[in-house]
């Protein structure tokens, strides 16, 4: 494990993820084990997409990884910081360069303010602008992330949601942040204004070396953005690595499931894809099986799945799965 | 087949075309989105729907004549509403007593407006200290949550449990008054109640709202949080909640003073009012006319108010 976190883990990485776990309580005693144990790098200026089913905890560990959650245990360090220890000055330095865009545009804007007021909010905080150069700066925001600078004097429910989508995306860029957890920002559109979004977010991610998290359950939106890709599966990572090994070589059985089951543009291709299906439904977070995760609905099962959890091992160069049968395959 | 030749004939004259013949106009820019509307801040903005609410507008104009009669009414009519004349008494409504009199021979018109002094004072008094204790104590239970929220709230609903005849009863027995103070208290011990439930439940579910999160993200420290987000978003239901308790408590006030346990002569309120003139009513049923339209005039004129204020304040209704 400890050659997992070493190889993980580099000077390059902008956002260093340890062991993270962030446990809910559910009733007087259970917990609800969203994220469990997870390690990842993010280097400086890649993408990572997450992609796992919907409760699989995602969006849990994306906002743990910025502080909106309190971790359980585990360590985020960030920019060669321990976050858990930032105070005052250096926890406000922190939220400066670390931002997040929500998935329901619809939520995610203060319906009493105008689009104007809750772009500004951040600049207020981090920035001391005088009242002409905040206008400059919002006007110039909305034109960047592709609206006309009129939009800044109205409300949010008179915009469509690709637009307040884009609203979003604007708060987070005025305070000119390094890394941006996308939490499914195009989940909650509509197909056509999926790909502008998408597209907006590469654009500027090229313009201000943006590293993005891209948190999402749609894959080959994922495929389209990523450099590297992590599987989730019941609050674990099951499979880390670049999008090029991945959607083409999936090792984990969950993952060969999921990328099995992306439609395909081709109707010869489509009619002739191979389709794994998997029986049964996900386990409770609360509480799950014993051993592997994935092991009820896994087809390859084993005895040792059973009695003991997978760890996340690197079988080939940059490629980490969590799995007994690829390890024992690729030793 | 002449048409399918042209087709063709006129596609080969696109790809003559020579290059030159084409220009860059350039792609449109935002031009279409100009808006024309000027800027509306957030109350310009209800003001401007509430106007539209044309039922609501002829309510706020009745609650304002009434605030105006029962502050200067008991002096227009030159008489004193404690003044007793036995030689006008029982007196049907006349050129001298507009309202006409009553058994002692007091003038009704004087009367019924101080009467409203009483009952709105009540009304709105109680309505709104019972709105800020119940919003402090609300937003207190749901900023700490946990075990606190817990206690506070148990708290809550012990106090919701019992009934406020019995609270009136034991308090006008305990302070030995039944004076308008007394009233008060009495209505204002349970009546925040409710409130504080609701501005819990609001806040509770702000609280998880993504743009406090994305406000808690950006830095925006508590104090600001709530000052900028939580407040600004529970405002209009507090309004509200106050406009439709304040003719809960005028008609509570009412029935208290009907049924002897409110306001005691020589003062007097609207239920006192109609709780003395209901023994004469077969013979004089203008006395208890007046006090009866004003009670169901204001109550009315309140909840539609309330109706009409919940709609502009909300963005979201805007068109």
């Amino acid at each position: 494990m400890d050659q997992v976190i070493e190889k993980l883990q580099n000077a390059d990485n902008i956002l260093e993820v340890t062991d993270l776990c962030k446990f809910f309580k559910a009733g007087r005693k259970q917990t609800l084990k969203a994220v469990d144990h997870v390690t990842i790098g993010i280097k400086r200026g890649e993408t990572l997409g997450l992609v796992g089913e919907s409760g699989c905890g995602k969006t849990t560990c994306g906002r743990t990884m910025i502080k909106l959650y309190e971790p359980t245990s585990g360590k985020v360090v960030f920019d060669g910081k321990d976050i858990s220890t930032l105070k005052g000055k250096d926890l406000l330095e922190f939220k400066k360069n670390v931002q997040i865009i929500f998935q329901d545009p619809y939520a995610s804007l203060d319906p009493r303010m105008t689009i104007g007021e809750i772009i500004s909010e951040g600049m207020d905080i981090h920035f001391h602008f005088s009242e002409e150069e905040k206008t400059k700066r919002v006007a110039d925001l909305l034109n960047k992330v592709g609206l006309s600078a009129e939009y800044a004097n109205r409300f949010a429910h008179e915009l469509s949601g690709g637009q307040r989508q884009r609203v979003g995306i604007a708060r987070a860029l005025a305070v000119e942040p390094k890394f941006i957890v996308c939490d499914e920002p195009i989940s909650a559109l509509d197909v056509s204004i999926q790909a502008q979004v998408v597209n907006l977010l590469i654009k500027l991610q090229k313009e201000f070396g943006l590293t993005y998290l891209f948190i999402s359950h749609d894959l080959s939106m994922v495929k389209h953005i990523s450099d590297r890709v992590g599987v989730m599966y019941l609050g674990s990572m099951v499979e880390l690595a670049s999008n090029y090994d991945l959607y083409g070589e999936p090792l984990h059985p969950y993952t060969q499931a999921l990328i099995s089951a992306i439609p395909m543009a081709d109707p010869d291709g489509e009619a002739t894809r191979e389709r794994i299906k998997l029986e049964g439904e996900v386990p409770s977070p609360i509480n799950p099986p014993p051993g592997c995760k994935f092991r009820p609905r896994c087809r390859y099962a084993m005895d040792i799945c059973e009695k003991e959890a997978p760890k996340l091992i690197e079988v080939k160069p940059n490629h980490f799965v969590a799995c007994h049968l690829c390890h024992q395959q690729h030793k | 087949m002449s048409t399918e030749e042209n087709k063709v004939t006129s596609a080969t004259e696109w790809e003559d075309i020579p290059a030159e013949k084409f220009q860059i106009i350039g792609t449109d820019d935002f031009s279409g989105d100009i808006i024309a509307r000027p800027k509306v801040g957030y109350w310009a903005d209800a003001w401007r729907r509430f106007r539209e609410n044309k039922i609501a507008l002829v309510a706020l104009i009745i609650l304002v004549v009434m605030v105006i009669m029962v502050i200067f009414g008991p002096a227009i009519s030159g008489y004193n509403f404690e003044q007793m004349d036995t030689s006008a008494i029982n007196q049907t409504p006349n050129a001298q007593h507009w309202f006409g009199t009553d058994s002692l021979g007091r003038d009704l018109f004087a009367r019924v407006w101080q009467a409203g002094r009483v009952s709105l004072a009540i009304g709105i008094v109680g309505a709104v200290v019972a709105s800020v204790v119940g919003s402090i104590y609300g937003g207190i239970a749901s900023y700490f949550g946990g075990i606190v929220d817990d206690i506070m709230m148990r708290i809550v609903e012990v106090l919701l449990s019992i009934p406020y005849l019995i609270i009136v009863i034991l308090i006008s027995v305990v302070t030995d008054s039944k004076s308008m103070g007394t009233m008060m208290l009495a209505l204002t011990l349970t009546g925040w109640c409710g409130i504080a439930r609701l501005v819990r439940g609001q806040m509770l579910q702000l609280k998880s709202q993504e743009y406090v999160l994305a406000a808690n993200a950006l830095g925006v420290s508590p104090f600001k949080t709530i000052m900028r987000h939580m407040i600004p978003n529970t405002i209009g239901i507090i309004i509200v909640a106050i406009t439709f308790d304040i003719p809960g408590y005028i008609f509570s006030e009412a029935f208290l003073s009907y049924i002897g346990l409110g306001i005691q002569p020589p003062d007097t309120s609207w239920g006192a009012l109609a709780s003395a003139a209901q023994q004469n009513f077969m013979f004089y049923p203008y006395q208890l006319f007046f006090p009866s339209i004003m009670i169901a005039l204001t109550m009315l004129s309140f909840t539609l108010l309330g109706d009409g204020l919940r709609d502009a304040l909300d963005p979201k209704l805007r068109k």
